[in-house]
């Protein structure tokens, strides 16, 4: 039975008073995670929004054991960390359950500079939760390109718009048959609450994407963060799904309905016409096939989802 | 004198960013329904789960609590002083 937010425990993870923008949805997202979790938690950050508003030392916005390691290396840190909890647990120095080891990246940390760790953990299958949050951007550093970006978005270094098309992550990380990886959004934190706690109980390596509406980096109103992550899902540009071992086990609502044809995908014009970096596509010469070019993706990936089912 | 890299939880890390607030919101209890959507959707942390008070210290003001707001209940008003 899925979990309702009137059911999500009150403890905070995240401390008000984080260096964070207004309306950030890197640490709205690490708030949900952490509810999900609970307190017995090791946590591996690598360069991104987080680290940039968790604090200076000697203070810390987390509730969180938390480190900070070398950009490339987030799922390798939390391998070693990892084995070095079992040792210890092993030789009789930790008692109990052993913490949950998970590593908390931006897009930068799991599409680009930590792929090569995250492709190598995953295929040896070590027990952590992987998290990225896709905000499609570097945008830490100033909002430059990540190959998360989609096409067509400017960005600092893409001024007219991005060439290239978008890396597809969970479908890579489908592919290296992962125990447990799902896609999430946080206009539905509920879902996202229940996917972590699956991702909790499961052995070997997770991975859970949360889609990250960014408002500077995308040019929105801050206000508007959750409708631009509902709008996302119910457009189908981000599609939300479980899946085990390779196979896709279940589309959340409301992607189910969209990948059975049960209701329409809606919203696109909308979710593009509200971001400014999509202001030069927009227009009355370009929109139209601009738009058509994308319903014809999130159509061909959601046939290749539906093929992936077990 | 040793010093150790080792940080602590600690509210406001980054100062009273309340300060950084634009508009403020402002519960109706009136139009409330309970939902605990403005809870569950703030970024900060800074609404109470029972009390859905609003920590005023460190809100900054972004907004998403009454935009999300099912019932309208949560309006933002224009700061006027600096705290």
């Amino acid at each position: 039975m899925a979990t309702r937010i009137k059911d999500l425990p009150a403890d905070e993870i995240v401390l008000s008073g984080n260096g964070a923008c207004a309306s950030c949805p890197s640490t709205l997202a690490l708030r949900i995670v952490g509810k999900a979790l609970g307190s017995n938690v090791v946590m591996l950050l690598t360069p991104s929004c987080t680290v940039a508003s968790m604090g200076l030392t000697p203070q810390m916005a987390f509730n969180y054991p938390a480190m900070n390691v070398c950009f490339a290396t987030a799922a390798s840190s939390a391998s070693g960390v990892m084995y070095s909890l079992e040792a210890q647990a092993m030789k009789g120095r930790l008692q109990g359950e052993l913490p949950t080891v998970i590593t908390w990246t931006g897009d930068g940390g799991t599409y680009d500079i930590g792929f090569q760790a995250l492709s190598a953990a995953a295929e040896r299958n070590d027990h952590f939760i992987h998290f990225c949050y896709n905000n499609e951007a570097y945008s830490n550093t100033g909002v430059q390109r990540s190959a998360a970006t989609p096409a067509f978005a400017a960005t600092t270094t893409t001024p007219g718009g991005k060439v290239e098309a978008k890396k597809n992550m969970p479908l890579l990380m489908l592919d290296h048959r992962v125990p447990y990886m799902a896609t999430a959004s946080l206009a539905y934190p509920a879902d996202l609450y229940d996917k972590v706690v699956k991702a909790k109980s499961v052995k070997g390596l997770k991975y859970i994407e949360i889609f990250a509406p960014c408002y500077p980096g995308w040019r929105f109103e801050s206000k508007d963060m959750i409708k631009l992550a509902r709008l996302a899902v119910r457009s189908g540009v981000n599609l939300l799904w479980e899946a085990e071992n390779g196979a896709i086990t279940r589309f959340s609502h409301p992607t189910k309905g969209l990948v059975e044809g049960s209701s329409q995908p809606r919203g696109l014009e909308e979710y593009f016409e509200a971001q400014g970096r999509f202001k030069h596509v927009m227009t009355p010469e370009r929109k139209e096939a601009f738009l058509s070019g994308v319903e014809a993706e999130i159509r061909a990936e959601m046939d290749l989802l539906r093929g992936r089912q077990v | 004198m040793n010093v150790h890299p080792i940080s602590f939880p600690q509210k406001g890390v980054s100062g009273q960013t309340g300060s950084w607030r634009m508009e403020r919101p402002v519960l109706n209890k009136d139009l409330c329904t309970s939902c605990l959507f403005c809870w569950v959707f703030c970024p900060e942390a800074v609404i109470d789960k029972e009390s859905l008070k609003i920590d005023y210290t460190y809100c900054k003001g972004c907004g998403i609590c009454a935009s999300e707001c099912p019932t309208h209940a949560i309006v933002m008003e224009k700061e006027v002083s600096s705290s």
